[in-house]
């Protein structure tokens, strides 16, 4: 130690006998394991979770909304009504007739009378004779999904030529479809922001207290030279590693449920209340778009989570070092 | 290098606890700062280091108002100044070797630039063999040779030791001592905070700057 004080000489050799090269790498400054660190993590776990579940049944939802209007859309039914004088068996091929000539119309089938009483049966119940009531008959209009179908039109000369048919294209159904589906998608986006709100609120106390148990470090890191930039960048990696796992066992999880739904669904389905649920709900698949999305926000969290530390520690340094202990 | 001019600190709405503090270090300056304890040295450091804003008074550091300087000037400032801590500030979690070479790593240097510099380093204040160890398991000396290395790593213009001999015992003392020394004549400023006399007494050509009672004594 009396020797003279060394000087600077990039040419000089390192000691060769430190071979293991993980000895000489960079350790983040930020202790990386606390139980601090551990405790957000499964927080951020348990809130991507959640948001993902939500983003999740929302998207099946809507895919399930737009599924059923697309098919309901493409039918129209019209309905002959039994009137006293009026051969109705008549006036159903007629206004089947009266559809299939129209454009845009790709077939138009009349139920018969006894398909026309199965379809009371869910009301009635089976076995009874329906034959003397006032049962009204079906004509099933099924678009050819080319053309445009004038459905004014089609009302108009049906009103003239048949004065007990009604054209029923489902505006309404589909139009209550719609209000529930905004609904449970807006409910949805309300349930994802406050689990956001939650989560960053959570990020935002975890950096605070990871900043004051800290404390000493930052301070070192001041002393010798550390600017503002450098150690909030130091947090950010932290906290975007904390993030990273949290998003990743979270949104890990919830396409692991939305996999086994799935599957549970297709073996449900060949149940009847299966293919009731289903003709009202959908699949209930959550497509490739559906598990992307769900990993994008597991990312999408980690960033944020990084983000947000970054900016807190960054607006929290400026008189961190200069405030007397 | 160093101003105060009619320095004041209170915190809060207590008394002052240093009063109209005046002096200059300047370049190439070996000084000891002393005291009985609570008499306010590492407080004195601590503004030297800007890590504290006056409550009246100037401080220049070479040459610019600490009072103007926004926080880029002040961290380019500090990164020409070497600090010893009383309680070392080794971080724990990271080698001797990382603790040494942290005042470069944070200025986001390449670590094979600067690996044969601290490496020699080490070797000079004889961590040599303890450079790949934790802070935890160091001897006392060992931490304060440590902090010194991680000092003295920038090559800084001033270096500010607070109690740098108060953990180890005379022997090692007086080796640091001489380290300081030698650092000195290398064309380094130096402050000493010390109350220990018979440590003083051994470097009688040293400036001494005496806190009592809030103010400030030179003895030159």
């Amino acid at each position: 130690m009396s020797d003279p004080l060394p000087t600077a000489s990039p040419a000089s050799t390192p000691p060769q006998a430190e071979d293991n090269e993980d000895v000489w790498s960079d350790t983040p400054l930020v202790p990386p394991e606390s139980v601090a660190g551990r405790a957000l993590a499964i927080v951020i776990a348990i809130m991507t979770f959640l948001a993902a579940l939500t983003a999740g049944f929302a998207l099946a939802l809507t895919d399930a909304s737009q599924q059923w209007r697309g098919a309901v859309g493409l039918e129209m039914t019209i309905q002959v009504m039994p009137r006293t004088g009026r051969d109705i068996e008549a006036d159903a091929a007629k206004a089947a007739e009266i559809a299939a000539s129209f454009p845009g119309v790709g077939e138009a089938r009349a139920f018969s009378r006894a398909q026309s009483e199965e379809l009371l049966t869910p009301w009635l119940g089976a076995g009874l004779d329906l034959s003397q009531l006032p049962a009204p008959r079906m004509i099933v209009v099924r678009r050819d999904g080319n053309g445009r179908l004038d459905e004014i039109a089609l009302r108009a000369t049906l009103d003239a030529a048949l004065p007990n048919a009604v054209l029923d294209n489902h505006g309404a159904w589909m139009q209550r479809l719609d209000d529930m589906a905004r609904v449970v998608v807006g409910a949805a986006i309300g349930i994802f922001a406050l689990v956001l709100t939650a989560m960053g609120l959570a990020v935002g106390f975890a950096t605070r207290g990871a900043m004051a148990g800290n404390r000493e470090i930052i301070e070192a890191l001041h002393y010798v030279g550390a600017a503002d930039g450098f150690i909030a960048r130091q947090f950010q990696l932290h906290f975007l590693a904390l993030g990273l796992r949290g998003g990743a066992i979270g949104g890990g999880a919830a396409i692991a449920l939305f996999v086994a739904l799935r599957l549970l669904s297709r073996r449900w389905a060949t149940s009847a209340s299966g293919e009731q649920a289903e003709a009202l709900f959908g699949s209930f698949a959550l497509g490739w778009g559906g598990i992307a999305t769900i990993a994008a926000l597991s990312v999408g969290v980690a960033l944020l989570t990084g983000f947000m530390s970054r900016q807190i520690v960054y607006r929290s340094l400026g008189d961190f070092s200069r405030r007397p202990k | 290098m160093v101003r105060f001019e009619n320095v004041g600190l209170r915190y809060g709405m207590g008394a002052e606890i240093l009063r109209d503090i005046s002096f200059d270090i300047g370049p190439r300056t070996f000084q000891f700062l002393t005291g009985p304890s609570g008499a306010g040295k590492t407080t004195l450091l601590r503004l030297i280091l800007l890590a504290l804003p006056p409550t009246r008074g100037l401080i220049t550091l070479f040459g610019e108002d600490s009072a103007q300087l926004d926080k880029d000037s002040i961290t380019a400032l500090r990164r020409k100044v070497g600090v010893v801590f009383q309680d070392f500030r080794l971080l724990d979690h990271l080698t001797t070797y990382q603790n040494v070479a942290l005042p470069l790593r944070v200025q986001e240097r390449d670590e094979a630039n600067y690996r044969a510099e601290v490496t020699e380093l080490l070797h000079w204040v004889g961590l040599g063999e303890r450079m790949h160890v934790y802070p935890p398991v160091l001897s006392g000396g060992e931490k304060q040779r440590a902090a010194i290395a991680r000092a003295l790593i920038m090559r800084p213009e001033l270096l500010v030791a607070d109690e740098p001999t108060g953990n180890v015992d005379p022997s090692l003392a007086r080796r640091l001592m001489r380290l300081f020394l030698e650092l000195h004549k290398s064309g380094t400023s130096v402050v000493i905070a010390t109350h220990d006399l018979a440590l003083m007494d051994q470097f009688d050509g040293a400036r001494r700057l005496v806190l009592g009672d809030g103010r400030l004594h030179i003895y030159d």
